[in-house]
C-alpha cells in the first residue's frame, strides 16, 4: 500500500529513478565490453554519434521510435487495466496487411480517399489480430500473454505467406513482396528525411491515451479496474467490455504503426517491414510505466539504441546484439528496480 | 498511569523503547514504550487512528521508526523489513491476510519458510500442520485451496504459518473482527494453550470485553501515545473506557424499533434464491426472505454459512442455480451488475479493502465510484473534480473522518476509514435497498454509534436495509425482523424481541433444530 502511496506521490522521484536505473544499466553494458576487450566509451560514443552526430541519424531516431510509440500505446492501453498485450508485433503486421489490401485494390480512388480509407484499414486489421486473443480472454478466460504472443507468429507467417503467393509482385523476379503502392497510397514524408506523417498518428494517439485516460469515465473506470477488478466488478463496471475495448484499441493503435511502415517506408509489404518494433514496444511500455509522457522519451531512447547499434556494427565490427543487450539489460534492471521497491514498501 | 513492570516476576522479553514514527502529516507514534513478558497475552487497545497498528507494523519491521529501539529476550534487534523480524521470532498477522488464493494451504506455508531451499516438502509440511493442528486446536485443510476457505479458516492458517516459521512472538491485528462468536471462543482457547507454551501474545484490539476476557495486562494507546499500561485483575471498564477516549464521553442509548408490520411495499424479494459456492457446494439453498422499504431486516450468521453468496446474488456479481431475486417488482435475476446498482442498490462489502475500493486510487476518486455516471457526466469530459472534492469533504467532515487530503490514496488510509468512506459512499446515493456486511466491523466505539445512527435515518427516510452481521447486540439493537442463516439456509425468522440471543446465538451455529422453512411453500417468505 505505502509503495502506491509512494508511487503516486512522488512525480519527480519516478522518473530520476528510472533514469538512475537506466544508467545503471549503461554501466553494465560498459562493463560486459570491457570483458570482451572493447572500449566501452568508445562504442558509447559511437552510438551517440551515430545518433545525434548528424541531422539523418537524429531524423533516423524519429523514424524508429514513431512505431516504437504506436507499439508501446497498444501495450500501456490494456496494461492499464492489467492485461499483458504481447501481441504488437502480430497486431502490426495485421494492420500492415489490412493497409496493403487496400492499397492494392483501391488504388484507383483519389489520395484524399485512399489515403483515409487506409488508415481505417489499417487500424481495423490491427484490431482484429487482437480482438481474437480479447475474445478468448473474455469469453472462456484464455490468459491473454500467451495467446497474444503466440499469434503473433501465426500473422507474421500469414504476411509471408501473402507476399509469396496471392500478392506476390509479378515483375519481382521471384523476391517475396508486393507490388509497389501507387503514389496515392503513400504517406508525407517531412523535411527531406524519412520522418512521415505516422508521427502525427503516434502524437496524436498518445495524447488521446493521456486524456482519455484522466479526463474521461472510460479511463477512470480502466484505472480502477486495473486496481481492483473486484471492486471494479461490484461498482458495476462491464470488466468483459473493457477487455475487448482496451485491447483492440491497443491492437488498431500497434496496426496503424504497421499501416505507416508499409505505406511511407516501405512503400509495399515484404517480410521483415518490423525490425520487433511490437516487442520492443512492448518494452518501451513497460520502462515508461504505460505513462504516455514516458512512452515518448523511452521510445526515443530506444530508437537512439537502435540508429547507434547500426553505427556500432559498421564502425566497431561488433554485432548489433549488442544493443539488444543494452536493451535487455535496461529492462531487466528497470523492472528489478521496480520490484523490489514494491515488496519493501 | 504509571507503566508497571510485567507480573508474576517474569522478566521482561520484548521491549519497545521510545517508538517514534511519523508519516507525512501525522505522528502515529510518539516516545511509546512497551514492555511484554514471555507468555503473556498483552492486549493493545486504542481507538481507530490510535497508532497501534503503526506501532505493529514497526514491531513486525514493515516500517522502520523514526526514533526508539527494540529488544527481544535482552538483545537489540535492528528490523529493516519482515524477513528480519521472522528471523528475529517476531510474527503477525495482519487484518487483511497475507495468502495466496490460488494456492492450497501447505504450499502458502512452504512459501513463509526460512530457509526453505527450491524443492518444496510439502509432505513435511504437512505434518507439522497436523502436530500444531492437534496440539494448538488449528486445524486446517493442508490440500484446500486458499481462496475456498472461509475468513477464519484464513486466519487459522495465519497463525499455523507464524507457528511452523518459528516465530514466539504473535502479534495479532484485531484478530476477531472476522470472527463469528464461537469462532473467537475457539480463537480464545487457541491462545491460551500457545500462552501455556510460553508464546508471547500481543492483541490489537479495541474491544474492550475481549481484552476483559484473554489479556494478562493491557495497554491504553490514544492519539499516537501510550495512556498506561495496568494488569487486567486492576482494570475495571469504566476505566478502560475512560483511557481510551478521553474526556469525551458515550452516549447511551437504544433505537426505536418498528414492532408494528412495516408498512413500506416489499424493495427486496428473494424466492426460493439457490445458489452453489466457489467450492461447488451449496452456498445458498432455496432461500426466501423479503426487506420492506423503511425496515431493517438483520442476517444472524456464521461467516461462511452463505452470506456472501447472498450478497453476491443480490447483486447480481453470481448467477444463481435457483430460484429468484426480485427488486421492487422486477424480476432482476438474470440482470448485470451496473443495472441492478442503477436500481437504487447501495452494498458495504464485507472486505471494504479487497472488494470496495480502489487502493491506488485516490480517496475523491474512490468516493464517486458507486454514481459515475452522475459525478462524471458526458463520458467524463464534464467532470468536476473541484465541486465533487468540496461535496465529499463536507460529508467526511460531517462524519468526523480524520483524513489528510482527498488526494491521498484510499490504500494508506486505516481499515477503519476505509470502512467509514464506504459507509458515506453507500449512504450518500440515498438507497432503495442497501445490503450492508458488517457495516461496523473495524470502527471503535464512537464511530459505531454513528454509523448505527446513519443506518437508522436511511431507514427512517424509506430506505430497505438488509443487515448482514455476527455481532448479535448490533443485530439485535437495529433490526425490524432477523433471519438466521446456516448452511446456507434460512434457519428461523423473528422479531428481535421474541427471542434471547441465546436462542439466535445456538440457530447460528447449528446446535439448535432449524426451522424447515422451505418445506411449507406458504410460509416461505418470513413475514409475509
Amino acid at each position: 500500500m505505502a509503495s502506491v502511496a509512494r508511487l503516486v506521490d512522488s512525480r519527480v522521484l519516478i522518473p530520476l529513478r528510472l533514469l538512475g536505473l537506466t544508467a545503471l544499466a549503461f554501466v553494465a553494458v560498459g562493463a560486459f565490453l570491457l570483458l570482451f576487450g572493447r572500449n566501452p566509451i568508445e562504442a558509447y560514443g559511437v552510438i551517440f554519434k551515430g545518433a545525434f552526430g548528424s541531422g539523418y541519424g537524429l531524423s533516423e531516431v524519429v523514424v524508429r521510435a514513431i512505431p516504437l510509440m504506436l507499439c508501446a500505446v497498444a501495450t500501456a492501453i490494456p496494461a492499464r487495466m492489467g492485461l499483458l498485450n504481447v501481441g504488437g508485433e502480430g497486431q502490426l503486421h495485421g494492420g500492415a496487411m489490412a493497409a496493403t489490401w487496400g492499397a492494392l485494390t483501391l488504388g484507383a480512388l483519389p489520395r484524399g480517399a485512399l489515403l483515409p480509407g487506409l488508415v481505417i484499414l489499417g487500424l481495423l486489421g490491427g484490431a482484429a489480430a487482437a480482438f481474437v486473443p480479447a475474445f478468448l480472454r473474455w469469453a472462456a478466460g484464455v490468459n491473454e500473454t500467451i495467446s497474444t504472443l503466440l499469434l503473433n507468429y501465426v500473422i507474421v507467417l500469414l504476411v509471408e505467406y501473402m507476399v509469396r503467393g496471392p500478392w506476390k509482385d509479378p515483375m519481382s523476379y521471384n523476391w517475396p513482396f508486393t507490388p509497389e503502392f501507387p503514389e496515392s497510397a503513400r504517406l508525407s514524408f517531412y523535411w527531406g528525411t524519412r520522418i512521415h506523417a505516422g508521427l502525427w498518428f503516434a502524437l496524436v494517439a498518445i495524447t488521446l491515451f493521456y486524456l482519455a485516460l484522466r479526463r474521461t469515465r472510460w479511463g477512470y473506470e480502466i484505472r480502477v479496474i486495473g486496481d481492483n477488478p473486484d471492486a471494479a466488478a461490484r461498482a458495476g463496471i462491464p470488466l468483459g467490455r473493457y477487455v475487448l475495448l482496451t485491447m483492440c484499441v491497443g491492437g488498431a493503435l500497434a496496426g496503424l504503426a504497421g499501416m505507416a511502415e508499409v505505406c511511407a517506408i516501405q512503400s509495399r509489404l515484404r517480410p521483415g517491414i518490423s525490425t520487433g518494433f511490437g516487442y520492443t514496444g512492448f518494452l518501451v511500455s513497460w520502462l515508461a510505466l504505460h505513462h504516455p509522457l514516458g512512452i515518448v522519451v523511452m521510445a526515443l531512447l530506444l530508437g537512439v539504441l537502435s540508429v547507434g547499434g547500426d553505427m556500432v556494427q559498421i564502425s566497431l565490427g561488433l554485432p548489433y546484439a549488442t544493443v539488444n543487450i543494452i536493451m535487455a539489460l535496461i529492462f531487466f534492471v528497470v523492472l528489478g528496480g521496480r520490484f523490489r521497491k514494491s515488496r519493501s514498501g | 498511569m504509571a507503566v508497571e513492570a510485567p507480573s508474576d516476576g517474569d522478566h521482561v522479553y520484548l521491549r519497545l523503547e521510545g517508538i517514534t514514527k511519523s508519516f507525512p502529516g501525522v505522528v502515529a507514534n510518539c516516545g511509546i514504550n512497551l514492555d511484554v513478558g514471555r507468555g503473556e497475552i498483552h492486549a493493545v487497545l486504542g481507538e481507530n487512528g490510535a497508532g497501534k497498528s503503526t506501532l505493529m507494523k514497526v514491531l513486525y519491521g514493515f516500517w522502520q521508526p523514526d526514533a526508539g529501539t527494540i529488544s527481544v529476550d535482552g538483545k537489540r534487534l535492528d528490523l529493516r523489513s519482515p524477513s528480519d523480524a521472522i528471523r528475529a521470532g517476531i510474527g503477525m498477522v495482519f487484518q487483511s491476510f497475507m495468502l495466496i488464493p490460488a494456492f492450497s494451504v501447505a504450499e502458502n506455508i512452504a512459501l513463509t519458510l526460512p530457509g526453505s531451499g527450491v524443492l518444496l516438502s510439502v509432505s513435511a509440511i504437512r505434518a507439522r500442520l497436523r502436530e500444531f493442528g492437534s496440539r494448538y486446536g488449528l486445524s486446517v485443510e493442508a490440500d484446500a485451496k486458499v481462496w475456498q476457505l472461509s475468513v477464519g479458516e484464513q486466519q487459522r492458517v495465519e497463525i499455523v504459518k507464524l507457528l511452523v516459521s518459528g516465530a514466539r512472538v504473535l502479534i495479532l491485528d484485531e484478530p476477531t473482527s472476522v470472527l463469528a462468536p464461537h469462532e473467537v471462543t475457539k480463537l480464545f482457547e487457541i491462545l491460551q494453550t500457545l500462552r501455556r507454551d510460553g508464546y508471547t501474545i500481543l492483541f490489537v484490539t479495541h474491544k474492550l470485553n475481549e481484552v476483559m476476557a484473554i489479556a494478562d495486562r493491557i495497554t491504553v494507546l490514544r492519539k499516537g501515545g501510550v495512556v498506561g499500561t495496568l494488569p487486567r485483575a486492576g482494570a475495571t471498564l469504566p476505566d478502560l473506557v475512560d483511557m481510551l477516549l478521553g474526556e469525551r464521553e458515550l452516549r447511551a442509548g437504544s433505537f426505536e424499533r418498528r414492532d408494528h408490520e412495516p408498512g413500506g411495499r416489499a424493495v427486496l424479494e428473494l424466492h426460493d434464491l439457490s445458489v452453489r459456492s466457489d467450492r461447488g457446494r451449496t452456498g445458498l439453498a432455496r432461500v426466501s426472505l423479503r426487506v420492506c422499504a423503511g425496515e431493517i431486516v438483520g442476517v444472524a450468521g456464521v461467516t461462511g454459512n452463505g452470506q456472501t453468496e447472498l450478497g453476491e446474488a443480490i447483486l447480481g456479481l453470481r448467477r444463481p442455480a435457483g430460484g429468484r431475486v426480485v427488486l421492487d417488482g422486477v424480476d432482476v435475476t438474470r440482470r448485470s451488475t451496473a443495472a441492478i446498482l442503477a436500481q437504487g442498490v447501495a452494498c458495504i462489502p464485507e472486505d471494504p479493502l479487497r472488494m470496495g475500493v480502489a487502493p491506488g486510487l485516490t480517496i475523491a476518486e474512490n468516493m464517486v465510484l458507486d454514481e459515475r455516471a452522475r459525478y462524471m457526466p458526458f463520458g467524463g469530459l464534464l467532470t468536476d473534480w473541484r465541486a465533487i472534492r468540496r461535496e465529499i469533504e463536507l460529508r467526511v467532515e460531517n462524519f468526523g473522518i480524520a483524513i489528510p487530503r482527498l488526494s491521498v490514496p484510499v490504500g494508506t488510509l486505516s481499515g477503519g476509514n476505509v470502512q467509514r468512506l464506504l459507509l458515506l459512499r453507500a449512504l450518500a446515493r440515498k438507497p432503495r435497498l442497501l445490503v450492508a456486511f458488517y457495516p461496523t466491523r473495524g470502527l471503535d466505539i464512537a464511530a459505531t454509534r454513528m454509523a448505527q445512527e446513519l443506518l437508522m435515518v436511511s431507514r427512517n427516510g424509506g430506505a430497505a436495509t438488509l443487515l448482514i452481521s455476527e455481532d448479535l447486540d448490533e443485530l439485535f439493537a437495529l433490526s425490524d425482523r432477523l433471519v438466521v442463516l446456516s448452511r446456507g439456509a434460512v434457519a428461523g425468522s423473528f422479531r428481535p424481541g421474541e427471542v434471547e440471543t441465546v436462542d439466535v446465538g445456538l440457530l447460528m451455529t447449528g446446535a439448535a433444530k432449524r426451522h424447515e422453512w422451505q418445506a411449507s411453500p406458504a410460509s416461505s417468505i418470513p413475514g409475509s
